[in-house]
């Protein structure tokens, strides 16, 4: 579904992504690893099209499509979701509104009439139970005083209503604590399928034990320099990154 | 294979047309161009005026002859030909009509494709109105129903006949017409506009809403609403206005006096959509309105809210006077300008009672090459013993070619008033669009959505039946807007 060869971008003439090449296909699950500022965002960002980001060399296909050539709405019409490591806050604009404006206009792209109120209020409420969001959080402004973890909860919650075919989840399990990182990761994995695939940025083994990965790749300078299986991310975990440096021949 | 900035994006996207910018075809009676003593005789002798309010006229129009166009506010205003305006138009019809079947068919098109169907407002809505076309109110709706409980709600002409007393007392209290050169204008050559009386302590149990609209070409528009709540009364009224799309500017020049006396309460909304001109900066409305309620009587209240997204030019201070004891005066506005709009507006609080309390929630929008002013002032009198005033002023820019500015005056001659002020800018936030596209939601509908987001302080005060069509105006004039 998603083919990403030999990826350059830079932000402000910098350049951050260094040729990445990945391969993800429906029902797998990878998790992108990699020391701080290796540029695991910025792959999520240039994947979804933020402008802030300038793509300087290589390719992306998703389900046969140039995805570079996609306006942002349209890739996540054709169904990319990121979870956003640093949910933003929109004051004054309610979930319910922003969710329905969502909704309907991913059922636009697909030819499909806009969903009626009675029959959006009932997917909300069925959605919000896969995370058990608080209907408070959901009648409440976009993330607009919500604590990190319910942020986390909610993009969660809003990967629920939007059934994306590859998600990005950049992050997911910061700032959730023990029972919530169960919950989310139980509502991912009521989420996945054979269809869709997902991609989870993580520092800790902690969410791949509730979330398995099928591919473990470190992220180190805008590289993937190393990929595994689920046991390259119990070895992180034991020994940190040095020894991956050390083969890189930097240390 | 670069990526767009996302100023880039957002100024791609084409800008809306303004979907009230039709003609009616309709025959029209327009006196001939200019402004002189004659003209204001030919006015009022085809209305059949009684001879004060000539007198009113006249003196007005001698005053108006002494000044000159003001030029303290933000704006650029062209030298306007006060000559070649036509100061009455009117649609065409026989006598005035007693009935919808008599409105003529094009007239009711008209307001059909307004989205205002008489009828369906009258059957569903429950909202009272009064359409006033080019220079004539062209129907007041449910006058019935209200006149049961001894509401008026009729065009200013039929006042002037039914209720000379009413009118008599009240023309002019407010807003004089010595107050500026527009008022000065207006009391010369109104032509029509709104008359609302509520008696004592009554609650009138509908909106009652006023739809302007200029049709005719190189006309002016010069109505006047006078409103009165009676003691312990209350009345929601609200005012709508669109105007087709020319080339040439027009001119409104509007005056709206309110008198509240004691513990009554008047809200006023106003959704102001005239034509706002092309992309260039062609054509659109000069609109320079005199707004101005007294609350007279101890524990009156007046709250004023206004949804701005159209004109040309906007000239507008809709102020309150808290001259009673325990009034209270509100004024929230949004005014969104785009492309080469300009706005001046706020308000002006005038603490003259004791324990007056006054709040000024002012949003400022500004997009495209447009400049946006807030103005206001905030005055406590000697006497005005604990007065509050509260103001906060916004502004958010979704341009870098855009202007917002902001004017608070503040002259409290009281030391036991207490007088807070908070005012921030900011500029759209593109993590903010970013987070919606990412979602589907398109740049577009983004910016309307948080633009929304951003005023609904204000939008909250507008009553039910129009916040929704607010918010899509405001998401409709920022179209293509953000760059
Ligand atoms: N506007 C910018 N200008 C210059 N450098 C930037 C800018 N934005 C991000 N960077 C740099 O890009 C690099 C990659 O950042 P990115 O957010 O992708 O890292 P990350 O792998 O997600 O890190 P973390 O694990 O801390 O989330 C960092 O060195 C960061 O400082
Ligand atoms: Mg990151």
């Amino acid at each position: 579904m998603l083919k990403i060869t030999d990826l350059h971008a830079s932000i402000n003439g910098k350049e951050i992504l260094k040729g990445i090449d990945l391969v993800v296909k429906p029902g797998e699950v990878h998790a992108i690893m990699g020391p701080n500022g290796s540029g695991k965002s910025t792959l999520s960002a240039v994947l979804t099209g933020n402008p802030a980001y300038e793509v300087t060399r290589g390719s992306v296909e998703f389900y046969g499509k140039d995805l570079l050539a996609l306006s942002p709405e349209d890739r996540s019409h054709e169904g990319l979701f990121l979870s956003f490591q640093y949910p933003v806050e929109i004051p004054g604009v309610s979930m319910v509104n922003f969710m329905r404006t969502a909704v309907n206009e991913q059922r636009k792209y697909r030819g499909l009439e806009p969903l009626s109120a009675t029959d959006f209020l009932k997917l909300m409420r069925e959605k919000r139970a896969i995370v058990e969001l608080d209907n408070k959080l959901a009648s409440r402004s976009v993330n607009e005083g919500f604590s990190g973890g319910e942020k986390k909860r909610n993009e969660i919650f809003q990967m629920a209503m939007l059934e994306p075919r590859l998600s990005i989840l950049d992050e997911t399990d910061s700032g959730l604590d023990i029972d919530a990182l169960r919950i989310v990761a139980g509502g991912v994995n009521k989420l996945k399928s054979e269809k869709n695939a997902t991609i989870v940025i993580t520092h800790y083994q902690r969410l791949l034990d509730y979330i398995a990965p099928d591919f473990v790749h470190v992220l180190y300078k805008g590289r993937i320099v190393k990929s595994g299986g689920p046991e390259l991310a119990l070895e992180l975990e034991e020994r940190g990154y040095d020894w991956i440096k050390k083969e890189l021949g930097e240390i | 294979m670069k990526q767009d900035n996302p100023n880039e994006i957002l100024s791609d996207v084409t800008v809306n047309e303004y979907k009230y910018g039709f003609v009616t075809d309709i025959e029209t009676d327009i006196i001939p161009k200019g402004l002189s003593e004659e003209i204001i005789r030919h006015i009022s002798q085809k209305k059949g005026e009684p001879e004060w309010l000539l007198d009113f006229r006249l003196k007005a129009y001698a005053y108006w002859k002494t000044l000159e166009m003001p030029h303290w506010a933000h704006l650029t205003i062209p030298e306007i030909d006060y000559q070649a305006i036509s100061y009455y138009a009117a649609p065409k019809t026989k006598a005035a009509p007693k009935s919808l079947e008599e409105v003529d068919p094009e007239l009711r098109k008209t307001f059909d494709k307004l989205g205002i169907s008489l009828e369906e407002q009258m059957k569903l809505s429950g909202v009272a109105v009064d359409a006033v076309m080019d220079s004539v109110s062209v129907r007041t709706t449910f006058r019935e129903k209200l006149a049961e409980l001894g509401v008026i709600f009729c065009s200013f002409s039929e006042a002037v006949k039914d209720y000379p007393d009413l009118v008599k007392r009240y023309l002019g209290s407010v807003v004089s017409y010595r107050d500026n050169f527009f008022a000065a204008l207006n009391s010369a050559v109104f032509s029509d506009g709104s008359f609302v009386y509520i008696p004592k302590g009554v609650r009138c149990p509908m909106e009652l809403s006023t739809y302007f609209r200029i049709n005719a070409a190189n006309t002016g528009q010069f109505e006047r609403t006078l409103i009165v709540a009676d003691d312990d009364s209350y009345v929601s009224y609200l005012e709508g206005c669109t105007a087709p799309m020319r080339d040439e500017n027009q001119l409104h020049a509007a005056i709206v006096e309110i008198v509240v006396h004691d513990r009554a309460e008047v809200k006023y909304s106003t959704v102001q959509n005239w034509y706002p001109g092309d992309k260039e900066g062609k054509g659109g409305i000069y609109n320079f309105v005199t707004k101005r309620g007294m609350c007279k009587g101890d524990h009156s209240k007046l709250s004023w809210t206004q949804v701005e997204t159209g004109s040309a030019i906007t000239w507008k201070y809709p102020s309150c006077v808290l001259a009673g004891d325990h009034s209270v005066g509100e004024f929230y506005s949004v005014a969104v300008t785009n492309n080469y709009q300009q706005a001046d507006t706020g308000t002006k609080m005038i603490h003259i009672g004791k324990n007056t309390r006054s709040t000024i929630v002012s949003k400022g929008i500004s997009a495209g090459r447009s400049q946006n002013s807030y103005r206001g002032l905030v005055k406590v009198l000697p006497g005005a013993e604990n007065a509050r005033n509260f103001t906060q002023c916004d502004s958010l820019l979704l341009s870098s070619d855009c202007g917002a500015h902001t004017f608070p005056y503040m002259d409290i001659q009281n030391d036991t008033a207490i007088v807070e002020h908070e005012a921030t800018t900011s500029k759209i936030n593109e993590d903010q669009i970013f987070y919606c596209n990412q979602r589907g939601i398109p740049t577009e509908d983004a910016v309307g959505l948080i633009v929304n987001g951003y005023a609904k302080e204000v939008m909250n005060k507008l009553p039910m039946e129009f916040a929704v069509e607010a918010q899509k105006l405001l998401q409709i004039s920022l179209e293509g807007s953000v760059g």
